[in-house]
């Protein structure tokens, strides 16, 4: 067999890198997405005081610092077995929900989104942010802008520091927020409802109005049946800061929840030797390999399994689109991972509902921000959803607050075993009898990607959707026949 | 983005083993990244733009007129794009605090690659009976070979790698200080301004991060050190340090505004060591020994005692480019 190179990157290290494997006739046999570089907080962590971790573990990531700011503060929270303040949670809380605004704006309008608005066909130099500025109109460019601000804006008054927060603290946080800030973050909550309003109907506008669109997003390569796993409140409903983790199965059955210091009761992570990261699984399933069903442990944590777990949004208009979501796709759960950039937007909805909500609390102006742990520090789970998944961080301390021990899955560790199935499918469903598609291959991989909104920062440090690619395809005999390579994402 | 006839200045920005926290805070620099756009053609910058290694390789030496790189060296691969860039940049900037000290990061240079892989794949949560390892090299059932690169055992800075211009400290730099150093050299490429001489720290102020604080120092002394969540109320207006809490602000560069201590919290020692400081743990000691009320060495050492993690206070950032980066015993036998 003759060994074709497109576009050659000959040292990918620290990045992305897939091998596709090929039988005798040619068809896929086997497909292995490596993770390669691994940092190591866990071990690090430890001797650290845990007052410190919540600014500690925000540089595992630059994109979602303040996801592990919020874990850590809570785990911190459940060493001392201290309860914060009110208003310090509704505090922490509203900065995350600025945070999520930002982030579900930008993956819809810079990373995922562009696939649906310029069309999966268009050519990949047209699919990026400018595209749909050049498609939707110029407006919307500055509204995207304007949205983004605005996250960041809470972020910064809330915890200090545009990028790596520095406000939470066992027991509470260290900033309050004054009547004249409170008044900006409900003006800027306010808009962004409209923003995200205006969101979705651009979506139904533009895809849920196109049959081929729809089709797209219901047709097989990109349906798996898996678990899924989200955080939900008392009732059931959506949560990103607080409450148990639902987990339902693919016939979209609740398995049950778990609080937080439950979590290993139900998470287990398997390991490979062949890749840095873990592959977390539902360990009462087990875990029987990259498959999907009811007898697999795999799971899925996105906006999409989000609302699959959950019986529903806390806020009214994002209920409403939630109910929208499940008649309009045949009931629950959603198996379609395209579905994904659809549930991002009706969080979005919801990320400004409840930032209105929070900024309008009584509480949220009071001075009581921190509430002191009087009792020996030991053990503790905190556990936050993050746009990418389910976050969990558990330390163990001395009697003096030291850590000892730090364990953390982290978000899209969770989807690991779930993208490898879909880049698997993928590249089952274009390769044939050694023929490549090339280029759509790297589209349909790179749109399974951005379905999962990898953050590869996390485990190793990519931006998400920027997860640079390294697809190397062998025949039977071991021998490369086509090395194709991209940045996953070029806005 | 690039065009390579226009003749204009080149711009490329990199990140090695970075948390992406950098290249989140060029983005926020807002219409400012408009500025770059106009008056450099960016030729290499992955998060922003499709990118290939071999089009960097086929640059001509020194064309790139500015590089930013950012997070530090962790594997092959990054001290191979340093030294690419090295050659290919007429001024190469080490941004942020891995590139310049290796940051958080860089405290896994405490460490063991054994021990980091024990704290990871042996955790209460990971089920792996046979204690399986990643393996740089591993045979899958089809019979392939495939590969991941070696974990580094120790963390370097891009000045351990390769010769650097200038240090941009900052966990990431601040917005502002971004923009000052992009119109900086815009203005020095029209021949309005000079850059600074070589091996100068920019984007950054000349003195400590107190100097910037609006806290009040009333040169009082402590008598014990008491960690924040400890506090009922931390006096919104006074030095942290006088009120007890260990706040690196003495030791720290300024450039970011004292921002931590305007909400409350401590300095952490993000911006790096200030101007002359040879070992930041060293400057910070002298700094904490100085607000202590006592002469008498035992009660002094009883005070510093009430410091729960000197080790990580004082290299929290600069472990990976401080004095105490060799011989440490975690790590014989352990050379990159
Ligand atoms: S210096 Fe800080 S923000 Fe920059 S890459 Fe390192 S950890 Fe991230
Ligand atoms: S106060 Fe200290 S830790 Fe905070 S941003 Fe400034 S230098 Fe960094």
């Amino acid at each position: 067999m003759q060994r074709i190179t497109i576009d050659p990157i000959t040292r990918l290290e620290g990045h992305g890198k897939i091998e596709i494997l090929l039988d005798e006739v040619g068809e896929v046999a086997n497909t292995y997405f490596q993770i390669p570089e691994l940092r190591g907080f866990e071990r690090f962590c430890v001797g650290r005081p845990v007052e410190e971790m919540p600014v500690l573990t925000n540089r595992i990531c630059g994109v979602c610092p303040e996801a592990h700011h919020m874990a850590a503060a809570k785990a911190g929270d459940a060493v001392y077995g201290v309860e914060p303040t009110s208003t310090a949670k509704k505090l922490r809380e509203l900065l995350y929900m600025g945070f999520y605004f930002t982030d579900h704006t930008t993956h819809f309008y810079a990373l995922g989104g562009p696939d649906f608005v310029m069309g999966p066909d268009a050519p990949v130099a047209e699919r990026n942010i400018l595209g749909v500025i050049h498609k939707v109109g110029l407006e919307i460019g500055g509204k995207v802008i304007q949205a983004r601000k605005y996250g960041h804006t809470v972020v910064e008054m809330l915890g200090g520091r545009k990028v790596h927060p520095c406000t939470a603290i066992p027991g509470g946080v260290t900033k309050g927020l004054t009547e004249e800030e409170r008044q900006k973050i409900e003006g800027m909550g306010r808009w962004g409802i409209e923003f995200a309003q205006f969101s979705l109907q651009l979506f139904n506008d533009l895809v849920l109005g196109n049959q081929g669109y729809v089709d797209l997003i219901l047709g097989d390569v990109y349906t798996h049946r898996t678990h899924y796993i989200g955080l939900v409140d008392e009732q059931n409903r959506v949560n990103f800061y607080d409450g148990k983790v639902s987990v339902v199965d693919p016939d979209g059955q609740r398995l049950g929840k778990y609080a937080p210091a439950e979590y290993t009761d139900w998470i287990a992570e398997h390991v490979e030797p062949w890749t840095y990261l873990k592959f977390p699984y539902l360990k009462q399933v087990g875990w029987k390999g990259f498959v999907d069903g009811n007898d697999s442990g795999v799971y899925m944590a996105t906006p999409l399994s989000r609302l699959n777990a959950a019986d529903g949004m806390a806020t009214p208009l994002a209920q409403a689109e939630y109910e929208k979501f499940f008649t309009t796709l045949g009931g629950k759960p959603v198996h379609q991972r395209l579905a994904t950039h659809w549930a991002r937007l009706i969080e979005l909805l919801y990320a400004a509902e409840r930032l209105v909500e929070l900024a309008t609390d009584e509480e949220i102006t009071s001075p009581h921000l921190h509430t002191v742990p009087t009792k020996t520090p030991t053990e503790g789970v905190g556990i936050v959803e993050a746009p990418r998944g389910t976050l969990t961080h558990h330390y163990w301390t001395d009697e003096r607050g030291i850590l000892t021990k730090v364990n953390l899955i982290v978000g899209t560790t969770n989807n690991y075993a779930p993208i490898s199935m879909s880049i698997k499918k993928a590249a089952q469903s274009l390769i044939h009898e050694g023929t490549v598609i090339s280029e759509g291959l790297l589209n349909m991989v790179e749109m399974a990607f951005r379905a999962y909104d990898p953050c590869f920062g996390c485990a190793t440090h990519s931006l998400p959707g920027q997860m640079p690619l390294q697809v190397t395809i062998r025949d039977a005999d071991g021998q490369v026949v086509d090395v194709l390579s991209q940045y996953c994402g070029n806005s | 983005m690039s065009d390579n006839g226009s003749g204009k200045p080149k711009f490329a920005m990199y990140w090695a083993a970075s948390c992406g926290g950098c290249e989140i805070a060029v983005l926020n620099i807002g219409e400012k990244i408009l500025d770059v756009d106009a008056a450099f053609d960016v030729v290499f910058w992955p998060v922003a733009m499709d990118a290939k290694y071999h089009d960097v390789e086929a640059m001509p030496d020194k064309s790139i007129t500015l590089t930013l790189f950012n997070g530090s060296i962790r594997n092959q691969e990054n001290e191979h794009l340093a030294k690419l860039l090295r050659q290919k940049s007429a001024i190469l900037v080490a941004f942020g605090s891995c590139a310049t000290e290796g940051c958080i990061p860089g405290m896994a240079n405490f460490s063991s690659t054994e021990e980091i892989f024990t704290a990871v794949y042996d955790t209460i949560s990971t089920h792996n009976p046979e204690g399986t390892r990643p393996k740089t090299e591993w045979m899958t059932p089809e019979g392939i070979v495939l590969t991941i690169p070696q974990f580094y055992p120790m963390i370097k800075t891009l000045d351990q790698v390769v010769d650097v211009d200038y240090f941009m400290p900052g966990c990431p730099p601040e917005s502002h200080q971004i923009a000052a150093v992009v119109d900086l050299v815009i203005q020095a490429l029209a021949g309005k301004a000079t850059l600074p001489p070589k091996g100068s720290v920019i984007g950054a102020g000349g003195s400590t991060v107190c100097d910037e604080c609006v806290r009040a120092r009333n040169v009082k002394k402590i008598d014990k050190f008491v960690r924040i969540h400890e506090v009922a109320e931390v006096d919104p207006t006074l030095c942290l340090l006088e009120q007890g809490i260990l706040c690196n602000g003495l030791a720290t560069r300024s450039g970011c505004g004292a921002l931590c201590p305007g909400v409350g919290a401590a300095c952490i020692g993000c911006y790096g060591p200030a101007a002359d400081v040879v070992d930041y743990g060293a400057r910070l000691m002298t700094a904490v020994a100085s607000v202590i009320d006592s002469r008498d060495p035992n009660e002094i050492e009883a005070i510093l005692d009430g410091i729960p993690d000197p080790a990580g206070s004082f290299y929290r950032f600069n472990l990976a480019h401080s004095l105490l980066r060799a011989g440490k015993p975690a790590v014989s036998g352990n050379k990159p």
